[in-house]
């Protein structure tokens, strides 16, 4: 049986190249294989949503994509956000409205919020609470976190910025 | 957690995915989005030899609507549904089910085909797809055939698929001027399965429904409908009163078990609520006032 693939996955911009197992999960290859740990694994089965990335411009829960899958794709993970020393839109709103507490799911969140704020610029209360209907905070601290994306969507549209 | 070890092959085409399913029969498993089939890899309930890829295949990616219906692509994500102008207009009722599966992610990769093939008992697409007399075309290495909704489930996680056949699309046939459908579903949480649902699609002639189906989701091992309830509504006037009889006749359809998503009586008390408001929301639609 052969269990190993090659792949070309490009992650923050920058073509990666491996031999890996078949089995290999996105989550173990953005982390072991390219030391990439700011996506975070919570639950393991596709609940939480703490290993939420953007493949191809849509949010995706690594734990349970194959790293085969995301062969000739494009990755976006948190650490793929901010530009040199400044914070992307979202990272500095989540900081500015305390939309974090022990910080664990906040990378989840934030990449969930890119999704959302890439297709639905003026969001509502409702948007963004649907947005993130699939990434958990035990910290329950949800309030904060809506009201950081609500703000980010503000400072984009006053900053004639793009989720991107 | 891992899956077991397996050999990933991405098929060329249509036709090699067939070849490749029919040669390795019950050690090979299709990926299309992966959000049923990685999971049950995880957790090891499925520990498939070979891992047939489908997903880069272009020829089942469409979405169109054509003068016999709407044709979706085995490949066709849940979010496509939730997001298609054409199918909030047509056809609500696939809106009202793409929408509420799983999460925004799992939206974003899991196909209603693979939620198909996967026959959950309480999975969303089974009653939609009976209640719009879907037809799921198929291809095997020797022939292609077309199997229709109502003979797909067989039992739960069990369809009438052989082995070696591919489910390539779905035909959506046309919905009449005057009709309307709903998909209502109680879940424990955001995002979970259902603990019972309720798809129905009717047609009007004036204020007299001229068709009607209903089905139940979550209640017993494959969707079911509700035929009974449906006679008591076809050439009627739906009336408040005819509401609630239709909304107690579907009892006798279900047969659901009590597991952790709720107690057998629970499960049937709450039909009763899912099929009024479904058939609320199905005659605003049919009448264009929603």
């Amino acid at each position: 049986m052969k269990t190993r693939v090659k792949i070309r996955v490009k992650v923050n911009g920058e073509t990666t190249e491996a031999r890996i197992e078949s089995r290999l999960l996105l989550v173990d290859y953005l982390r072991e294989e390219l030391g990439l740990t700011g996506t975070h694994v919570g639950c393991d089965t596709s609940n939480c949503g703490a290993c939420t990335v953007i493949m191809d411009g849509r949010a995706v829960k690594s734990c349970t994509v194959l790293a085969v899958q995301a062969d000739r794709r494009e990755i976006t993970t948190i650490e793929g956000l901010a530009r040199r020393d400044e914070l992307h839109v979202l990272q500095k709103a989540f900081w500015e409205h305390q939309g974090l507490q022990c910080g664990f799911c906040t990378p989840g969140m934030i990449m969930a919020a890119v999704d959302l704020l890439g297709k639905n610029g003026m969001p509502t209360d409702s948007d963004v609470r649907s947005a993130i209907a699939g990434n958990l905070c035990r910290c329950t601290g949800y309030n904060t976190i809506v009201e950081s994306v609500l703000a980010a969507a503000v400072a984009m549209r006053e900053g004639g910025r793009t989720v991107k | 957690m891992y899956p077991a070890k397996f050999e990933y092959v991405r098929a060329k085409s249509v036709a090699e995915a067939a070849h490749l399913l029919e040669e390795h029969g019950d050690e090979a498993l299709v990926l299309a989005g992966g959000q049923s089939l990685i999971p049950l890899m995880k957790f090891r309930l499925s520990t498939p030899k070979y891992v047939i890829d489908i997903s880069r295949l272009s020829e089942l990616s469409h979405l169109q609507i054509t003068e016999r219906g709407l044709l979706v692509g085995a490949l066709t994500r849940h979010a496509q549904l939730a997001e298609s102008a054409a199918v909030a207009e047509h056809y609500p009722i696939m809106r009202d089910a793409a929408a509420d599966i799983g999460d925004v992610q799992v939206r974003n990769l899991g196909t209603i085909v693979g939620d198909l093939a996967q026959a959950d008992p309480a999975g969303d697409w089974g009653p939609v797809i009976l209640v719009l007399n879907a037809e799921i075309n198929c291809v095997g290495t020797r022939q292609k055939r077309t199997i229709k909704a109502e003979e797909f489930f067989v039992d739960s996680y069990t369809t009438a698929l052989e082995p070696g056949e591919l489910i390539t699309e779905l035909l959506i046939p046309s919905a009449g001027v005057n009709s309307g459908g709903a998909y209502v579903k109680l879940g424990r949480r955001s995002g979970d399965f259902a603990v019972a649902s309720v798809a129905l699609q009717l047609e009007l002639t004036g204020d007299v429904v001229r068709s009607c189906s209903i089905a139940l989701g979550g209640v017993a091992p494959t969707p079911v409908r509700a035929v009974q309830a449906e006679r008591m509504i076809v050439g009627h006037v739906v009336s408040e009163e005819r509401m609630k009889e239709v909304a107690e006749m579907v009892h006798d359809a279900a047969a659901p078990i009590s597991d952790a998503r709720g107690s057998a009586d629970y499960k049937q008390a709450m039909l009763k609520p899912l099929v009024r408001k479904a058939l609320a929301i199905a005659l605003k639609r049919a009448k264009r006032e929603a």
